[in-house]
């Protein structure tokens, strides 16, 4: 029993210094990442944005990929409101080869993404928002200087059929801070593939 | 000589009869392995699965939660399928809870669990509104798969990433021991 419940600790420490991250609230840090088309993206590029759909994503997870209209659907639909999409690669590419830079290039072309699409090439980026999946969404509203977290979680509430989603999150978030009101729900859980991490 | 080919006669048939009834055990033998081996794999809704997560018995639970798709989950498939039969003699059920898409159920899943011959208990679970039910598995769960509850009783213990045999072992025997 002893052993046990120090097994329990050890098992609930390592979950808590993998649950860093932001939370509702929380002010989020800009980024500089190389998008598919060779530039450096960071959200201050972007002075006319009312906020920033961030979209922790990836080539080769099939959830990521069921959720590719709806990205591009998001984006177009949002950015002329002032939220446009960013969406970010975390993945090594040593460890999921699907996800490298150059595979990212020929997704977005296929898919004619008219967001950027960055790598989060050291892995810091992903791990300081505290994204645990792809996807996995972070809504921010900037106020003044500030990026603010208003959003956490999924796009909708059924990734494999778009129809039959009839909670639309992201969508029903902005339209809440549009209103100047806090979203319902500020946070939602997701199946998704985990980050894939580079082996040292 | 009447009498030989009498003899000859029924020898071969005598063998005839053999081989008939070896042939005829063979093929009841061969359908009968080949029905235990297409096990079922029932699709759930959470609901329906729910009661899976908090059996409150002396048996230990390892429920892992998978998908064919997931690399890092299949990785982990062989060390959960070894455990399995490690502990196949004891109080211990183990669930391989698929989160594969309605669509690739027939066309991906049926046939993965059918090559890899699987041992271990699957599940396929229809419940695509995830941020209704992950939380009721565990609190500290994003949604990420690899996932898996070992519990026996009020024991819980869950983790968000891959394990291996050992540390898997570990948990098991633990959980063993009052």
């Amino acid at each position: 029993m002893k052993h046990f419940t120090m097994l329990l600790t050890l098992l609930a420490l390592s979950a808590s210094l993998m649950a860093q991250g932001y939370k509702v609230g929380d002010k989020a840090a800009d980024f500089r990442l190389r998008n598919v088309d060779g530039r450096m993206i960071s959200m201050a590029d972007y002075p006319d944005a009312k906020g920033f759909i961030i979209i922790f994503t990836c080539n080769h997870c099939p959830y990521s990929v069921a959720y590719e209209d709806r990205k591009i659907e998001l984006h177009n639909n949002f950015a002329p409101m002032g939220y446009p999409v960013i969406a970010i690669n975390p993945n090594d590419s040593i460890a999921q080869p699907q996800d490298s830079f150059s595979k990212m290039q020929i997704r977005a072309k296929e898919k004619g993404f008219p967001f950027p699409y960055v790598l989060d090439a050291d892995q810091t980026v992903y791990k300081e928002y505290g994204a645990t999946r792809t996807p996995h969404v972070f809504l921010l509203q900037k106020q003044g200087a500030d990026y603010i977290v208003r959003y956490i979680g999924a796009i909708d509430n059924n990734h494999e059929d778009a129809a039959k989603a009839d909670k639309k999150y992201v969508k029903e978030a902005i339209n809440a801070i549009e209103r100047g009101e806090n979203p319902d729900p500020d946070f939602t859980r997701a199946i998704g593939c985990t980050i894939k991490v580079r082996k040292s | 000589m009447n009498k030989h080919a009498v003899r000859l006669f029924t020898l071969i048939m005598n063998r005839l009869i053999v081989v008939l009834t070896l042939l005829v055990l063979s093929a009841w033998l061969f359908s009968g392995a080949g029905e235990k081996a297409a096990r079922p794999v029932p699709t759930l809704t959470f609901e329906a699965f729910e009661p899976m997560l908090a059996k409150r018995n002396d048996t230990v639970y390892v429920i892992n939660f998978w998908a064919t798709w997931c690399a890092p989950c299949v990785k982990e498939l062989p060390d959960f399928e070894k455990l399995n039969q490690k502990y196949s003699k004891q109080k211990f059920r183990m669930i391989l809870v698929s989160l594969d898409f309605n669509r690739q159920k027939e066309s991906r899943l049926i046939p993965f669990v059918q090559q890899h011959k699987l041992k271990a208990e699957v599940v396929h679970l229809n419940a695509p509104d995830a941020n209704a039910w992950i939380a009721k598995v565990n609190p500290d769960w994003s949604g990420a798969i690899p996932a898996t509850l070992i519990y026996r009783g009020d024991r819980k213990i869950f983790r968000e990433g891959s394990y291996t045999f050992n540390e898997l072992d570990a948990i098991v025997k633990q959980l063993f021991t009052k």
